[in-house]
């Protein structure tokens, strides 16, 4: 009862003019960012970032605008896997396999429609099991302590890579190089500066900010650049017609099994470390594939094959969004991108943030319910607007991301210098995802790594400098056990699933949702 | 062979990184662990992680030609100007010029790619200038 009060609470704070009125461009440009491919949910929210903040919006209301984005990307990303055949962005890429050739067959109004109430339903009731689980998970994590905490940290890098990764020791190189870079600037515990080369613009460290924008928008154009007028070029693909809108009932109702079932899958998905929406969606789909397909028309256009992954992706966005929340420990790369809006803002994630900052969360949470429905609402009958909005050739588009990223790293420091700083990342991030190196590791070394030295090194001088405290409890045992297990089962299982996975994917580690 | 390259590079990285966190130099007032621990324990991976890739490569990645490199680095350089540019020139005239290149550099044709960068300025400016009023960067004739 005291979570509903919580929540009713919530609403309170997020049915504002301003946060409604925020809630719906995020939803809008959300789902916009989603459909066009190239930009995906994690590039999406990094570009608007320092926009949030250059605009003074607070705590609340810049969270509510960027998971809004963070929703409504993962209902955009269906768009373009069904009627271009190429995945907006990488959750929707099992979004293809049936959702193309329902398109092929004239049905593409009825596969857009019936992904939409699955984006829905996966996403309504994964914001539910975010309101029950991650209060629950919040009484584990106040029982943690720095030793705890350190090991924590180890563990989201440690699985990270995901059970999908091609080669483990690229996520640790990504997870040292991220952490490296956390490490320039002046130390917070004893004030000397550290690998700032006598550079004063290095001593505040490098902006996280400046790495997210470089990394993920930036070496987006790069990419753009390098496939110009090959295959990969979309702006040449034939339009396909749209047909009728409205999914018949009976439609739904066959489906309704697969997406409740899919959407407790992904969910599960989401709140496991290493997991993230593109795992969700692919296992979901090839769970039900195997479940429900007995005459074996899952890829030819079978109904319960888009609004699987659907259902799952979109679940296990909103599952993903509970170590966020309640560990300050993100699973996947838009989470990590929304963590360091927190960071940005000074607030703490954590178990702290459910005490400390309540209006923050529940005001968040009951904007996700608000912005589900504004989504639904908005992918039915509008999703017309949004494929004309896929008539947009990226050799407009990018540009235009190129330059509304420099727009908002100036507004946040009025510097050159950090803007010199952004397009190095971007061309390392180009440079990187050649060379099939994950770039979320990176991303969350540069958020969490002062965070984690400083548990490191407050565990051991509690201790009295004896090391093995980092080991002392049986929580730390546990969460170490896990961590290793999560880095070493890939090697062992991973290419099994890999193989699997990697039919639609792209040649570049793309980044991930 | 890239992987390995990229070993080679890494492996640099992280003893000079390891060399730099030696000679941080610390204060009289320190903690048991100091300020080089972590930054030792990083070194540590990013070695141990080059390693492996000189002694186990992937495939060769799919490298673009000489020209496209070059196209792409031509294009950082461009940005980069551009963010040297910004203070000096004001925003909408180095905004129109960066991104009438990327537009031309992106397959429009040269005249197109002029009205689009030119619009992409000024809408940006429209938008977060006189709607939102983000400041933007100002050159002499205060745009």
């Amino acid at each position: 009862m005291e979570l509903l009060s919580s929540l009713a609470d919530g609403f309170v704070v997020a049915l504002t003019w301003q946060n409604i009125g925020l809630a719906l461009l995020g939803c809008f440009l959300g789902t916009i960012m989603g459909a066009l491919p190239g930009l995906g949910p994690s590039n999406g929210v990094a570009i608007l970032i320092p926009l949030a903040f250059t605009l003074g919006l607070g705590a609340t209301p810049s969270l509510i605008l960027l998971t809004s984005v963070y929703y409504g990307a993962m209902y955009g990303g269906r768009i373009s896997s069904i009627l271009l055949n190429i995945p907006g962005d990488e959750p929707a890429m099992m979004t293809c396999l049936d959702g193309y050739p329902m398109a092929q067959q004239g049905r593409a109004g009825e596969a857009l429609a019936l992904s939409g109430v699955a984006s829905f339903v996966g996403a309504f009731f994964a914001t539910w099991g975010l309101v029950f689980l991650a209060p629950q998970l919040v009484k584990v994590a106040l029982l943690f302590g720095p030793a705890e905490y350190f090991a924590l940290f180890a563990l989201a890098f440690a699985t990270l890579g995901g059970i999908s990764s091609t080669n483990q020791a690229k996520s640790a190189f990504a997870a040292a190089l991220g952490l490296g870079l956390a490490m320039i600037g002046v130390d917070t515990q004893t004030g000397v500066p550290r690998f700032t080369f006598g550079e004063v613009h290095l001593y505040d460290g490098i902006d996280f900010l400046v790495a997210i924008v470089g990394l993920f928008a930036l070496s987006e154009v790069f990419i753009f650049l390098e496939h110009r007028g090959t295959d990969r070029d979309i702006s040449d693909k034939p339009k396909m017609e749209i047909g009728k809108i409205i999914p018949s009932w009976a439609l739904i109702r066959s489906c309704t099994p697969t997406m409740l079932r899919t959407t407790g899958l992904g969910f599960i998905a989401g709140v496991l470390p290493g997991a993230g929406a593109s795992l969700g969606s692919f296992i979901s789909y090839s769970m039900e594939k195997r479940l429900v397909d007995r005459k074996g028309t899952f890829g030819k256009g079978d109904p319960r094959g888009v609004a699987a992954p659907e259902a799952g992706n979109n679940a296990a966005a909103g599952g993903a969004l509970v170590p966020m929340l309640a560990l300050g420990v993100p699973g996947s790369g838009t989470t990590a991108v929304l963590l360091a809006v927190l960071l940005a803002l000074n607030i703490t994630p954590g178990p702290l943030l459910f005490s400390q900052n309540p209006d923050v969360v529940w005001g968040l949470i009951a904007a996700l319910f608000i912005g589900n429905i504004m989504l639904l609402a908005m992918n039915i009958p509008m999703v017309g607007l949004f494929t004309r909005v896929l008539l947009v050739p990226p050799r407009i588009l990018m540009p235009i991301v190129a330059m509304v990223s420099f727009v908002g790293i100036y507004g946040i420091s009025g510097s050159s210098f950090d803007l010199l700083v952004m397009v190095g990342f971007g061309i390392m991030g180009w440079v990187l995802r050649k060379l099939d190196v994950p770039l979320v590791p990176v991303i969350l070394g540069t958020l969490l790594g002062n965070e984690m030295e400083v548990n490191f090194r407050r565990a051991v001088n509690i201790s009295n400098g004896d090391y093995m405290t980092l080991v002392g409890s049986p929580l730390a045992i546990t969460l170490w056990a896990i961590a290793i297990a999560g880095f070493v089962l890939p090697i062992l299982v991973g290419g099994l699933i890999r193989s699997r996975m990697r039919m639609p994917k792209d040649e570049e580690g793309a980044v991930t949702d | 062979m890239s992987d390995r390259i990229f070993g080679g590079i890494g492996l640099v990285l992280a003893l000079i990184y390891a060399w730099q966190a030696a000679i941080i130099q610390e204060s009289f007032l320190t903690d048991t662990v100091g300020p080089k621990m972590f930054p030792f324990i990083i070194a540590a991976m990013m070695g141990l992680s080059s390693i492996y890739f000189l002694l186990k490569p992937d495939p060769e990645p799919h490298w673009p030609h000489a020209g496209r490199l070059a196209e792409i680095g031509l294009a950082a350089l461009v940005l980069a100007a551009y963010a040297e540019l910004l203070p000096v020139a004001g925003f909408l005239i180095s905004t129109a010029i960066a991104a009438t290149y990327l537009t031309w550099r992106l397959g429009s044709k040269i005249i197109e790619s002029l009205i689009i960068g030119v619009g992409t300025s000024v809408g940006i400016y429209v938008i977060f200038r006189l709607v939102l009023g983000l400041s933007l960067a100002r050159g002499p004739f205060g745009f």
